[in-house]
């Protein structure tokens, strides 16, 4: 479906930032890309629909080798490739339609996007895509008047209004806190399922990453260091990729604070039940 | 108990623009002596400016008792003309100052046309408004039109760079997604750049608008038509009341302008 050869980026100012990547996936596939910050996630997934250049290597999606597209054709390569963007890259002044519509952007020509004039298939597919993700009572709100969740979701539906044939995720949960990052994961992870499309999710968050992929690539100074099932995750495996900490401490640490918040609301619930027995 | 009480220091601010002592005084100084010294040269004639007072005083009372109605139909005919130069230069402005603006916005435009649109801007904004006025009423002869000219090329000057600047400092990141749906360069500019600095576009022409009235009173002086001519026949006259008269409604006209343009502004944030 997907396969990266060779893929090397140099930045202008000299900063290698991919080395010799290579792996391919499969039809419905959903990887998680790990990694410290500035290990090139986010150039590799900018990579792949060329909004960023890379400097060498092979892309291929279906046999077409995307770096070597030219500029028309890229276009509609595009438009094969649906992305979601770290704090949603909403139009923030459009309304919510308008959002989901400029997914259709690579299919219609100039003078119908200008008027705003989008084929009813267009509409139809936009107004189920709304209603899938849980916001058909926003479509005419701006943008910028909703809260986080419901923008990444707004993100979501612009995606796959593109009929993507490929998703790109980026940092989807970043500015997002615990409880609706794990919607948007779970969200972004079953259409990924409905629809048997190919994801590749840069996160940051490796529990989150591990509860919802099929598939873990960890990415150390732009060189790939670990690619297996998230289960083979390991103490070794994370100390490769983000070098030396108690990664066990951390688990236990996490699990404490689990235990922790139940405990406190087991406490809080057994207060709450004295005070009525004193009234 | 071991407290010690610490001596107690000293601080004030350092000083902001020269750190050496010797270099702030000599230069501090020395600009208070070049100061004393220019005033010294200016040469004032007291007895011109003392029977200038009266003069002066004329020309007050003359601004006390504005005239509307002996020339009426001249104010009235100038005033329509300066209002349509106002509107036609202010909307032909802003017609061709967009796709300067546009080309002149590094990131979104390829290197050869920004620099040809930044020249146009650049050669639009090195030119007060009256020496424009002044090369136009020679090629197009006395009245409105080499007005309305005048305007419209001062007015591509300003809005075209402040849009441009305004473009550069978008949110590249809106624009970046939309660019990545697969969008031409027209798609990216309607969809990514048009939301962004919209009600910036919209604030920026309302307020040229009303510079562009101010300017076509002064433009008027050099003989571009407009209410500006009939001020200047009226001082030429000395008749200060209908002057008077004239400024008075340029600064209602001015003020109403700044109201509604604000509230405006408000409106489409």
């Amino acid at each position: 479906m997907l396969s990266i050869e060779a893929l090397t980026k140099r930045y202008k100012t000299g900063d290698l930032a991919l080395k010799d990547v290579s792996f391919s996936i499969e039809r419905g596939q959903v990887v998680g890309l790990i990694g410290p910050s500035g290990a090139g996630k986010s150039t590799l997934i900018r990579c792949i629909n060329r909004l960023v250049e890379p400097t060498a290597g092979a892309i291929r999606l279906s046999d077409v080798d995307i770096p070597k597209l030219g500029r028309t054709q890229l276009k509609t390569m595009r438009r094969r490739i649906g992305m979601i963007y770290q704090e949603y890259a909403l139009v923030e002044r459009l309304t919510v339609m308008e959002n989901v519509l400029s997914g259709r952007l690579g299919y219609v020509s100039f003078w119908r996007s200008l008027s705003r004039r989008y084929a009813q298939k267009d509409v139809d597919k936009a107004f189920g895509l709304l209603e899938r993700v849980g916001l058909s009572d926003h479509v005419d709100k701006r943008a910028d008047e909703l809260s986080g969740g419901q923008r990444q979701r707004v993100g979501i539906a612009r995606a796959l209004e593109q009929d993507p044939e490929l998703l790109l995720v980026d940092e989807p949960t970043a500015s997002l806190d615990p409880k609706t990052s794990r919607q948007i994961m779970r969200l972004i992870c079953e259409i990924c399922r409905e629809h048997d499309l190919p994801a590749i999710i840069n996160i940051h968050d490796v529990m989150l990453a591990q509860m919802f992929v099929d598939r873990v690539i960890g990415l150390t100074a732009g060189e790939v260091v670990f690619d297996g099932p998230p289960a083979e995750l390991d103490h070794a495996a994370l100390t490769r990729i983000y070098g030396e900490e108690d990664w066990r401490e951390m688990r236990k640490a996490a699990d404490e604070a689990a235990q922790d918040a139940s405990d406190a609301a087991a406490f809080k619930a057994a207060e709450e039940e004295r005070m009525a027995g004193t009234v | 108990m071991s407290e010690v009480q610490a001596v107690s220091r000293r601080w004030r601010r350092p000083p902001v623009l020269i750190r050496n002592d010797f270099w702030r005084r000599a230069i501090y100084s020395g600009a208070l002596l070049y100061l004393l010294l220019a005033i010294g040269t200016l040469e004032v004639d007291w007895q011109r400016a003392y029977e200038g007072l009266e003069r002066g005083a004329r020309f007050l009372q003359g601004f006390l008792t504005p005239d509307f109605t002996s020339r009426f139909d001249q104010i009235q005919r100038g005033m329509v003309e300066s209002v349509t130069m106002t509107v036609c230069s202010t909307m032909v402005g802003i017609l061709i100052s967009v796709p300067i603006g546009l080309g002149a916005a590094r990131n979104i435009s390829p290197l050869p046309v920004y620099l040809v649109c930044r020249a146009i801007i650049s050669v639009s904004r090195a030119f007060q408004e009256i020496i424009i006025a002044i090369l136009f009423v020679a090629m197009f002869g006395f009245g409105a039109f080499a007005g309305f000219v005048t305007l419209s090329f001062a007015t591509i000057g300003f809005l075209a760079k402040l849009l441009a600047d305004d473009i550069e400092e978008i949110d590249p990141r809106q624009a970046e997604a939309v660019r990545g749906t697969g969008a031409g360069w027209w798609q990216v500019v309607n969809y990514g750049v048009q939301p962004q600095v919209m009600p910036r576009l919209i604030g920026l022409s309302l307020y040229r608008f009303d510079i562009n009235f101010r300017e076509s009173a002064v433009i008027g002086i050099v003989g571009a038509g407009g209410i500006g001519a009939t001020l200047n026949t009226a001082m030429d006259r000395y008749d200060y009341s209908t002057a008077s008269a004239i400024l008075i409604l340029i600064i209602i006209f001015v003020m109403l302008a700044e109201y509604s343009s604000g509230y405006i502004r408000k409106w489409i944030q």
